[in-house]
């Protein structure tokens, strides 16, 4: 009897070890399915685990279930109330319009691939043809001309706010570690900062598309100029939440840290790189964060009016169309800068988990 | 230096004509990937119909076609050299040259179009407007309508100390002269530019403003203007929208009036002579195929300039001009066989005297701000149309069996005759450009 007792013990209490253990990793994977978005995911796993089936459920009804209740009321109150709004191109576009616009954009972008297919094989007759004539050193490999897909302008979208800011990082980070070491330095940045921060990519447009004109002269360099105006419009735009937050990061280092720091006699190259980067790394990281949030919202103003084919663009060229399918199209974009949108935030927001959590190791 | 050049350019061809035999062959060009600019208009259709049916391809040109946001963006872009070439409005390379504006050398071996354009206004002016204007005897009412119907409704305007405004595509535009003529034919005036001042508006009793082309309708609608001067499809957009009345359209004003061109900056000529001409060729034979057998491609041009990389408005709406009628007020269609002509008439051959009258305009309204003698207005239009580029295509095409001999004016010295079929009657030749200004009521003279 005592025998089973304590065999049954034992088993029990090699069941509650093996179910700790895996409470201890769900729990642990939750700090990812946070970053990622999928805080539901925990609850979930833990009721499959066999915890209390009645907590669980709750948190994923608040998790899971208010979001996507808000969002079906959401497309319930714009199916309903989009028809009521008449404009001259009709009415509004609800949900089943815009989701049918999405096919059409995919359809085009089919017929586009088609039509490319059809361009590189006559490329490829008229190659052959003149290697035949004898004139091969005429064979020249060109890319498709024909317009740009809906997926080809998010790319450029996306490469063009990533190369405006990295530009912004490799400006805001020096220039903030700068201000949060040197309170002089910080009284003499503070008040340009401060004038420059709120200035709208509108006004700083022109400026930029003249400047680089005077400056960029070449026409077949490795970036074509409207894509080098959007860039660098994003840039101006989105360099101040870094430069602030990296500056306030610096600035706010452990005082012991410091006076290790100043015991060792480290020089200041060594002193940056061992003290000042590893403590202010996350508010760096929150700072860029904002900075890519900001730059993908100038972005698209940007693009609309330096005309570099991305998104903005895409929304611009719907409005100048005037045709019934429009506002559905111009919808379908706004769909996708938000969701792509998220999409940075959340990895931006991923990054800057990663080394929070190195930093509370 | 201009004949030397054509010379040049002439014994390139020759030696290419010689070299190739009989065998169409391409071009020699210079730089084979062009980027090439448009604003969403269907006159810019010679451009897509000559990419779609590979007639660009065909002369070894691999062209993109981008939409430009208005047209002082496009000129910027081709001065800048974002942009090869572009369809522009035929006053943009005249004024450029002689630094109205921007000022750069921008030359046209290729006019584009003719007529296209019409004058909206809102439904509120027409219901006062059609108050003014005599009914036929199927109480329609009739055409030409004169401004002088509209003067009662500016008048009311400006008793009840409102501001009338009208919108217009660019101060070089033909849509700003076509409109300013329409005016000062009925007894408006649309005011002058001076030299201090280049909003147009002195001493005017309507004033003009600059809104680009995709945007009249939904501007009108806004109310911040009543009625405006654009190209199609934008004055149809307003019939099917219901928010405007198209009065009247340019071939009513000028029968047959000159249009877009196709800019090209004078360094891009002059470093890539045989791109040049290839793309002309292009651009002539898309001509010919859009006005083909009276017109017969009409359908299948308006399909194609309805996809939304191109003028993207509604096929419904594009149809409506391109296929020769033309809807007034509602219901009223009326036929204009010619209101988009593409290459019928010598439509695509560059006439010094399409350029001299604008030219003329520019100084009737103050825009050229002293007077100048006939020889300059015949010296600006030389250094900008290229006839001899364009017959040395126009050759070459006939030559390659793809365009008939009858259809170009091999003899012409480059002025079409005198003519006096505008709304007002005043007749206009070319050789006398002083003389012609002068002859009008309202406008500056050349004193």
């Amino acid at each position: 009897m005592t025998i089973t007792n304590e065999t049954q013990f034992a088993l029990s209490a090699a069941k509650e070890a093996r179910k700790e253990r895996l409470f201890a990793r769900i729990n642990k994977a939750d700090a990812w399915f946070r970053v990622l978005g999928f805080s539901w995911i925990t609850p979930a796993l833990k009721i499959v685990a066999g915890d209390n089936v009645r907590n669980n459920a709750r948190d994923i009804w608040r998790m899971l279930g208010v979001p996507v209740l808000a969002i079906l009321i959401f497309l319930f109150a714009w199916a309903s109330l989009a028809p009521t709004v008449q404009t001259s191109l009709g009415a509004i576009p609800g949900p089943a319009q815009v989701w049918e616009q999405v096919g059409s954009l995919h359809d085009d972008f089919v017929s586009n691939k088609e039509k490319e297919a059809a361009f590189y094989e006559r490329q490829e007759a008229r190659n052959t043809q003149l290697i035949a004539d004898g004139s091969a050193d005429r064979v020249k490999i060109r890319n498709y001309t024909g317009s740009p897909t809906y997926y080809s302008q998010i790319w450029t979208s996306v490469q063009t706010v990533f190369f405006g800011f990295a530009i912004g990082t490799a400006i805001a980070i020096p220039v903030g570690i700068m201000s949060g070491l040197s309170p002089s330095f910080n009284a003499a940045m503070n008040p340009i900062i401060q004038i420059f921060k709120p200035v709208s990519p509108l006004a700083w447009l022109p400026i930029v598309t003249m400047v680089v004109s005077a400056v960029y002269l070449t026409n077949d360099g490795m970036f074509s100029k409207s894509f080098l105006i959007s860039a660098i419009t994003v840039t101006l735009c989105s360099l101040w939440p870094t430069i602030i937050n990296t500056a306030h990061g610096v600035a706010n280092i452990d005082k012991d840290l410091v006076n290790v720091g100043k015991v060792l006699k480290l020089n200041t190259y060594t002193k940056i790189t061992k003290l000042v980067l590893p403590s202010a790394l996350p508010l760096i990281f929150t700072g860029m964060r904002l900075s890519l949030g900001v730059g993908w919202m100038v972005l698209i103003a940007a693009e609309m009016l330096a005309q570099n084919p991305g998104l903005g663009k895409f929304v611009w060229d719907e409005f100048q169309n005037g045709s019934s399918d429009s506002l559905a199209r111009i919808m379908v974009a706004v769909f996708t800068i938000g969701i792509i949108g998220y999409i940075l935030d959340r990895a931006m927001f991923a990054l800057q988990s990663i080394f929070t959590f190195s930093e509370s190791r | 230096m201009k004949k030397t050049l054509s010379l040049v350019v002439a014994a390139n061809t020759m030696m290419f004509a010689m070299t190739s035999g009989a065998q169409a062959e391409y071009l020699d060009v210079e730089k084979d990937e062009l980027t090439f600019g448009f604003i969403k208009l269907t006159d810019m259709a010679p451009l897509a119909i000559a990419y779609e049916l590979g007639y660009f391809e065909d002369e070894g040109l691999y062209v993109t076609l981008e939409p430009q946001a208005n047209w002082k963006v496009l000129l910027d872009r081709v001065i800048d050299g974002q942009l090869d070439g572009a369809h522009m409005l035929a006053g943009q390379p005249l004024a450029a040259t002689i630094g109205y504006g921007t000022e750069a050398h921008i030359v046209t071996p290729f006019s584009m179009d003719l007529n296209g354009n019409g004058i909206t206004v809102s439904n509120e002016v027409w219901d006062e407007m059609k108050q003014h204007i005599p009914a036929d005897t199927d109480g329609k009412p009739v055409h030409p309508i004169s401004a002088a119907a509209l003067k009662p409704v500016v008048e009311t305007y400006a008793d009840d100390g409102r501001a009338f405004n009208m919108g217009m595509v660019f101060p070089v535009s033909t849509h700003n002269y076509e409109l300013r003529y329409w005016l000062a034919a009925g007894g408006l005036n649309p005011g002058y530019y001076s030299e201090g001042n280049i909003s147009g508006q002195l001493d005017a009793d309507v004033l003009l403003s600059v809104t680009p082309p995709p945007q009249m309708p939904s501007t009108m609608e806004a109310g911040t203007i009543d009625g405006y001067c654009v190209g199609e499809p934008w004055n149809q957009q307003a019939v099917f929208k219901g928010i405007g009345v198209p009065v009247i359209t340019d071939y009513q004003i000028w029968k047959n009036n000159p249009e877009k061109v196709f800019g090209l900056s004078k360094e891009f000529t002059e470093n890539n002579p045989n791109t040049t001409l290839a793309l002309t060729k292009a651009l002539i034979r898309a001509a010919i195929w859009l006005d083909e057998n009276d017109n017969a491609n009409r359908a299948e041009a308006v399909e194609i300039l309805s996809r939304s990389e191109y003028v993207g408005a509604d096929e419904d709406v594009i149809a409506a001009s391109m296929t020769g009628t033309f809807e007034f007020e509602e219901g009223d269609v009326r036929e204009i066989p010619d209101f988009n002509v593409f290459f019928r008439y010598n439509a695509t051959y560059p006439f010094y005297s399409d350029a001299i009258w604008y030219l003329t305009q520019m100084r009737r309204w103050g825009q050229i701000s002293e007077a100048k003698p006939d020889s300059w207005y015949h010296d600006v239009a030389a250094s900008v149309y290229l006839p001899e580029t364009y017959l040395i295509a126009a050759r070459m095409l006939v030559n390659e069996g793809l365009a008939n001999e009858a259809d170009f004016p091999w003899d012409t010295d480059g002025f079409k005759p005198a003519t006096d079929e505008f709304i007002d009657g005043v007749s206009y030749d070319g050789h006398t450009p002083n003389a012609y200004i002068n002859s009008f009521k309202i406008g500056l003279k050349s004193e």
